[in-house]
């Protein structure tokens, strides 16, 4: 009762109420405190509080109303009831094709890769589509992986996610019904939806009831601030599920470690040496031999190829990093760390000592190319050739940071 | 070279002719050269951190050539006012930076990095040091062109939908808050077993800062908010992923959900979400949207990709839980802390950091023999709700192996458990939502390493 009514004196003191909210919450309260003439005395002096705390309306040229169009533009979220899912359709077999164009470079042509992302689709069974539970995260499961497929209870989910965010490089870039097709194939490769179905908005519902997990979730536990009694849907429990010890003194028998780094592992995150603070009472432990700050391979290559070539200001990632971001290269190609196509400098040491290596990179660049680092292609670029000609420069030069 | 009437030759055998040398140029780090050069040799050997007397052969003490040597900065000209136009870091401090954890992901884009708690101070991380996580990159958003909308997921959900530009959100009446923002996933790697060497990794998805913004509530007072049928609040970015979340109410409603501009005295930095982001006290990182631009006030829970797909937490019995939101009570100690080596025996100030999604850290206590007796710490102030508390324990260390762990409670009565206590009712398999009681071991050598205990 007491955290009551400081929640309406805060929101009268803090927080702006209009005349309506007043009586909201005077319904709110006489619905919960029906007996309790005491508390509406309370709430009468709240309420003339209230009217003389400052308004909305005194927040003058704040904010505008939004256009239909506006909101058009940006609400884009479809909820699991489908509310928000724009008309359209799409079948599998276009949605292959489109997978093949623009996804499978990370998730695979089988959505099965686990190269770049956690795998998508993959351990779920026509049983878990008839139970609803996917029998692959129970405990002792064999499966390796838990991919997306197997976790997601809401189609709906499915759906907004593609729209909003994918493809990777190009989020938003998607038409509904591409969106349709796109999950259609993802379904399909489940089992979900056989070969031949194109999915719409009208069968949403039908294919949300054949998802392998769609009764794998649970909202009942004490995580959710606020009562989630009040709406029944998220939360309800108040009480932590886990508890500790207050214990002080002969708490435990012998402590036992069961768990710890193995000396093998001791520099899997570098020199810790050189990641603590160099003062104080204590040092970083030394658990890697210091490596000589080596020149990066493209330099020596460089040097080798052209001992005699006229100086040239050398380009740094800072000269191109504006056009690797615009067309997006650094999400698949690292300057030394392979991601899905590999790094710069493994080009660099490919293709860096070769006479037409600039020639060649932005030829490669502009048409795209595949079976030369790897069977994941890389489509061609929409890159003027100035821009790919600067990045080619800085890459023969030795993708200098 | 001018001579030093208190130098004095160090005697043979304890300093080489080129230290000798750089002793008398009066070079400075030349202690912490010879130390570092002594560590390199072993590598967890500890060493004395202030010599104070080095003996002649006589046996004579003179002193410390850092004191009987008067350093460069206290006969020169030093740097001018402005040589810097936004400050950094001393050069000597340059170990202390955000780090990925190798392999945890493979994108950058779609990553992590941990901010190195087992150096920070006090209870504030410095802007540049705030652990990262992105889903679909960074951007650097120019505020001229950002703009958030407010709309219901139907039209009865507000009077009115409304657009705000930054100019006008910053010109209604602002809040400044410090909260802490610590990813679900923190500690993830370490529910099944030992993963990682230091806090930075264990623990580093955590940051807190005093964030300044508007209380969300305002914005949804605004637009005629109908709070009694919209009790679920979608937030949404506007980067690449456009990052959803539901946001819970009774966090809006109270006052508490911010529409944040300002973190510790400047504006967001572009890694933490510039020039707009939400900050929702208590709550796992995901939900304080980065980038914000939308928020839509609905009926029901959105079940967004990050509430269906991820940030779910698998239960033994196989079932997902969904939208679990609050950190709970949680501590560990910072320092002395893995990867670390005590520099020698005796006095140490063991420090650590306590929070609590639920409100304030009413206590913390800390154990130095794995939990079989415990002993209360110091909380420095201020304590705050929803924020990090500094605790502080006198510990003198024999040079035996130690066990060091913490415990938190906070004021609800939650008190943090034992990774077996957590196990039992949450397996192993969770990712999110780990809270047990980290262990160190202070090994006879010095070296720190990261244990779990049964």
């Amino acid at each position: 009762m007491f955290n009551c009514l400081e929640v309406i004196q805060r929101s009268a003191l803090k927080t702006a109420e209009n005349a309506e909210k007043i009586t909201q919450f005077a319904k709110v309260l006489n619905r919960r405190f029906i007996n309790s003439p005491a508390l509406l005395g309370v709430l009468c002096a709240c309420a003339l509080n209230i009217a003389s705390a400052q308004t909305p309306s005194q927040f003058q040229g704040i904010g505008r109303t939004a256009t239909p169009a506006e909101v058009k533009a940006w609400d884009i979220d479809v909820r699991p009831d489908f509310k928000g899912l724009p008309p359209g359709s799409g079948s599998v077999v276009k949605g292959e094709a489109l997978w093949e164009a623009q996804c499978a470079s990370c998730h695979g042509s089988f959505a099965e890769s686990n190269a770049v992302f956690p795998p998508l689709v993959g351990y779920t069974t026509a049983k878990d589509i008839a139970s609803g539970k996917v029998e692959s995260l129970q405990l002792g499961s064999s499966a390796p992986t838990r991919t997306s497929m197997m976790k997601v209870s809401q189609l709906s989910t499915l759906w907004d996610y593609i729209n909003r965010a994918m493809p990777w490089t190009a989020p938003k870039s998607l038409s509904a019904d591409d969106v349709y097709a796109v999950t259609a194939y993802l379904l399909n490769l489940a089992s979900v939806v056989p070969n031949d179905y194109t999915l719409s908005d009208k069968n949403m519902d039908d294919v949300q009831k054949r998802l392998p997990n769609r009764l794998g979730t649970t909202t009942t536990h004490s995580m959710w601030p606020g009562a989630g009694t009040a709406t029944g849907m998220v939360g309800m429990l108040t009480k932590p599920d886990v508890q500790g010890s207050s214990c002080l003194t002969n708490c435990t028998t012998d402590p036992r470690v069961v768990s710890f780094i193995p000396d093998y592992a001791r520099d899997a995150h570098g020199n810790l040496a050189d990641q603590m603070r160099t003062v104080g009472g204590t040092r970083g432990a030394k658990t890697a031999a210091i490596k000589e700050d080596k020149k990066p391979m493209a330099a020596v290559v460089i040097a080798q190829a052209a001992p005699n070539s006229v100086a040239t200001a050398k380009l740094t990632s800072a000269d191109v990093m504006p056009t690797l971001q615009k067309f997006a290269c650094a999400a698949c190609h690292g300057i030394d760390t392979k991601l899905v196509g590999p790094s710069f400098r493994d080009v660099v040491a490919k293709q860096g000592n070769k006479a037409d290596a600039s020639a060649y990179l932005v030829g490669k660049i502009k048409s795209g190319g595949q079976g030369v680092y790897g069977q994941i292609p890389m489509p061609a670029q929409s890159i003027s050739t100035a821009d790919a000609q600067q990045v080619a420069t800085w890459i023969v030069q030795g993708a200098v940071k | 070279m001018r001579k030093n009437r208190f130098l004095q030759p160090a005697p043979e055998g304890f300093l080489s002719q080129e230290q000798v040398k750089a002793m008398h140029g009066g070079r400075r780090g030349f202690m912490a050269g010879a130390f570092a050069a002594a560590v390199a040799a072993a590598s967890s050997a500890r060493g004395q951190s202030n010599p104070a007397v080095i003996a002649n052969t006589a046996g004579v003490g003179l002193g410390d050539p850092n004191i009987l040597n008067l350093p460069d900065h206290s006969k020169g000209l030093g740097q001018g006012a402005g040589a810097r136009g936004y400050g950094v870091p001393s050069v000597y401090e340059k170990n202390l930076q955000r780090r990925e954890s190798p392999g945890l992901t493979r994108v950058s884009q779609a990553g992590v990095s941990f901010a190195p708690l087992q150096g920070l101070f006090g209870i504030i991380t410095p802007s540049g040091l705030h652990f990262e996580r992105h889903h679909q990159g960074w951007w650097d958003i120019e505020p001229d062109k950002h703009r958030l909308m407010v709309n219901g997921s139907d039209d009865a959900m507000l009077k009115k939908p409304m657009v705000f530009s930054m100019d006008e959100l910053m010109r209604l009446p602002s809040v400044s808050r410090m909260h802490f923002i610590e990813c679900g996933a923190n500690t993830g790697m370490e529910w099944g077993n030992v993963a990682v060497p230091t806090v930075q990794y264990t623990h580093g998805m955590l940051s807190c800062s005093e964030f300044t913004g508007v209380p969300l509530r305002t914005l949804l007072d605004l637009c005629g908010a109908d709070y009694k049928r919209g009790q679920f609040v979608l937030a949404e970015g506007a980067d690449g992923s456009s990052m959803t979340r539901t946001i819970p109410m009774a966090l809006i409603e109270s006052g508490e959900v911010l529409v944040v501009y300002g973190q510790n005295g400047e504006m967001l930095r572009p890694e933490n979400g510039y020039p707009l982001r939400l900050v929702v006290p208590g709550v796992q990182g995901v939900s304080s949207v980065k980038y914000l631009r939308r928020i839509e006030l609905g009926d029901m829970p959105y079940a967004t990709k990050d509430e269906t797909i991820h940030y779910v937490d698998l239960m033994p019995d196989g079932q997902h839980r969904q939208y679990t939101s609050t950190q709970e009570v949680k501590s560990v100690i910072t320092s002395p802390s893995g990867g670390q080596v005590l520099l020698d025996k005796g006095f140490h100030n063991v420090t650590g950091l306590a929070w609590s999604g639920r409100g304030k850290v009413a206590k913390v206590d800390v154990s130095a023999d794995g939990g079989r007796n415990w002993k209360a710490a110091r909380l420095e102030g201020p304590v705050l709700n929803k924020c990090l508390t500094r605790f502080n324990y006198d510990w003198s260390w024999d040079g035996k192996p130690a066990l060091l762990m913490s415990r938190a409670t906070d004021e609800t009565g939650h008190i943090q458990p034992t990774y077996t206590v957590l196990r039992k009712l949450r397996g192993t398999r969770g990712i999110y939502h780990n809270n047990a009681i980290q262990t160190w071991l202070v090994g006879e050598s010095g070296e720190v390493g990261n244990v779990q205990l049964s």
